[in-house]
């Protein structure tokens, strides 16, 4: 089991976050997502962080869980930051490390980078950590619809994507599974040669791709066993539907939005 | 190789919302070449205790012994390599694990991970699949190109060709028809004594535990519900009710002559046979 990624896990719970309407989410993350960039001074940066991570804490999920979740991710943070305090020669020379000279222009750049790249990254998890991915398909499937009008398979797309979805876990137990039996028959993943390590992945691919088509076969046959016949005309069981808390949502963002506005220079 | 568990708790996913504890407070200890049956409900940590035999995980607390090896959550066994020759495992569905292009390779798959010479594992190999009951023509035949039945037989020979001193064994006969099921636990039990192994069979069916098995261990929400002697533990209908589990058809039937005719028949694991006579006997006997 993976422990560290947090990416792409849901966690259940009741949270105001979770209740609201996936299309709802997901447009105010495509506007946070665009806006990050308009920021400019250390005041509409803090606006906008005060909206994340207000956010985060809403979700009712511990907050130590999710910045521990985004571990994989620090390290490019981090990255980012030290990059810029090596590259960027802008303003005065504020000190020197072992005589390098770090400008100011460099750290003031190398935060607020460093800081909108984490402001994406959580906010862009909080989706999946609060969205089950059947509710965000669902929610693609009905942003994309005006895509029909040019004959974009839109319907198709959609269970493409909840079928990857649900089968995600499905192949990570599978993985598991095969990797624990071909271990118990000798196997080190873990240790020696990299060559050796290279073909240790045979024993593991090979039952898994077998399975992964067994499985899609079987899907096809019960899905074409009970008529599936595609989107036209297919109603749905959860219809998606716009409530006073995502007008709310929609409310509470608008005033983040004039907010970032009024601070930036 | 003596097993033991001592105060053993696993859990899963520590310190996240996912946190769960799968085994609590586990011990018990089994002897060198007994045949032992673990029996419990779906959930009841099963799986999780059969993955500590061979180091596959470490308990988070408490003490796992496996002949000269300690399991324990502070060290690390350095040569984990050679417990797992010595402990084979046979998963459930084992034919999920075949790979290789034909079954000859398949099964020397093992015993050359774990450095034996060429010769041995030739040798191996041809008497596995004869102990497995399939024709040694199809060695050099895919394993895909198998029937299900067949393909489970393939991937335990992969197992016994690592001669291990334990055998592990979860649910070995899931998803087979009944004369599969038969065939297969009849070869593990002739197995089990022809190699003096320790044999730890993890299962559903009780029939299988009464028949097969010196020692029953039950378990329940992650702990031991209850141990001892098949024919003993069987006799406990009313505790084996309340955590879901059935006895034996045999127990329940001597149940039933003593509810329905007052004739108590204590089970020692008498046959079918030699219940009957037993039976007759104690009919005969009240002129009846």
């Amino acid at each position: 089991m993976n422990h560290a990624l947090i990416i792409g896990q849901y966690v259940p719970s009741n949270s105001v976050i979770h209740r609201l309407d996936p299309r709802t989410k997901i447009a105010i993350i495509f506007f946070f997502v665009i806006f990050v960039f308009f920021a400019n001074t250390l005041t509409s940066y803090a606006v906008l962080t005060l909206f994340a991570v207000g956010t985060a804490v809403a979700t009712k999920i511990k907050l130590p869980y999710i910045l521990k979740g985004l571990t994989p991710v620090w390290f490019l943070i981090v990255f980012t930051f030290v990059l810029h305090l090596v590259v960027t020669k802008e303003g005065e020379v504020l000190f020197r490390i072992l005589s390098y000279p770090i400008y100011s222009g460099a750290v003031e750049q190398g935060i607020a980078i460093s800081l909108r790249f984490f402001l994406l990254i959580l906010v862009t998890s909080l989706l999946t950590l609060t969205t089950t991915p059947i509710e965000i398909t669902d929610a693609i499937e009905t942003l994309l619809n005006p895509l029909k009008k040019i004959k974009f398979p839109v319907h198709e797309l959609a269970l493409m994507m909840s079928i990857s979805l649900r089968f995600i876990p499905t192949l990570m137990q599978e993985t598991e599974k095969i990797s624990k039996a071909q271990a118990s028959r000798g196997v080190d993943f873990r240790t020696g040669p990299m060559k050796d390590r290279i073909q240790a992945i045979v024993p593991l691919l090979v039952p898994l791709f077998v399975s992964a088509f067994k499985r899609a076969e079987e899907l096809a046959m019960a899905m074409e066993a009970r008529g599936y016949q595609g989107g036209e005309g297919r109603t749905k069981l959860r219809e998606l539907r716009i409530e006073k808390i995502d007008i709310l949502a929609f409310i509470t963002f608008g005033i983040v939005l004039i907010g970032l506005f009024l601070t930036r220079a | 190789m003596d097993i033991s568990f001592k105060n053993v708790t696993y859990t899963y996913q520590p310190n996240t919302p996912f946190e769960h504890r799968a085994i609590h407070d586990l011990s018990f200890t089994i002897k060198s070449g007994s045949f032992v049956a673990i029996v419990g409900h779906t959930g009841s940590g099963k799986s999780t205790l059969i993955q500590h035999l061979n180091g596959l995980l470490r308990p988070t607390e408490g003490q796992v012994k496996i002949g000269d090896y300690t399991l324990s959550a502070d060290k690390k066994v350095k040569d984990i390599k050679e417990l797992r020759s010595k402990v084979g495992v046979v998963f459930q569905y084992p034919e999920h694990q075949l790979f290789e292009e034909t079954i000859a390779k398949d099964i020397a798959f093992g015993p050359e991970n774990f450095g034996v010479g060429e010769e041995e594992v030739k040798k191996r190999v041809h008497e596995t699949i004869h102990a497995v009951q399939l024709s040694e023509q199809l060695l050099d035949r895919s394993p895909f190109d198998l029937s299900g039945g067949q393909m489970r037989r393939v991937a335990i020979a992969g197992v016994l060709a690592m001669e291990p001193q334990v055998l592990v064994l979860d649910e070995p006969t899931a998803g087979l028809d009944p004369r599969g099921q038969q065939d297969i636990m009849n070869m593990f039990y002739q197995l089990h004594h022809q190699k003096g192994l320790t044999t730890i069979l993890v299962t559903h069916s009780m029939e299988d535990a009464l028949k097969y098995a010196d020692h029953v261990i039950i378990m329940d929400h992650g702990t031991k519900y209850m141990e001892g002697k098949p024919t003993e533990v069987f006799q406990r209908k009313r505790e084996l009710e309340k955590v879901q589990l059935d006895v034996p058809e045999i127990v329940q039937f001597l149940f039933g002559v003593e509810k329905q005719l007052g004739i108590s028949i204590a089970y020692r694991g008498q046959t079918i046979a030699e219940l009957a006579t037993e039976l007759v006997e104690e009919l005969r006997s009240r002129n009846l």
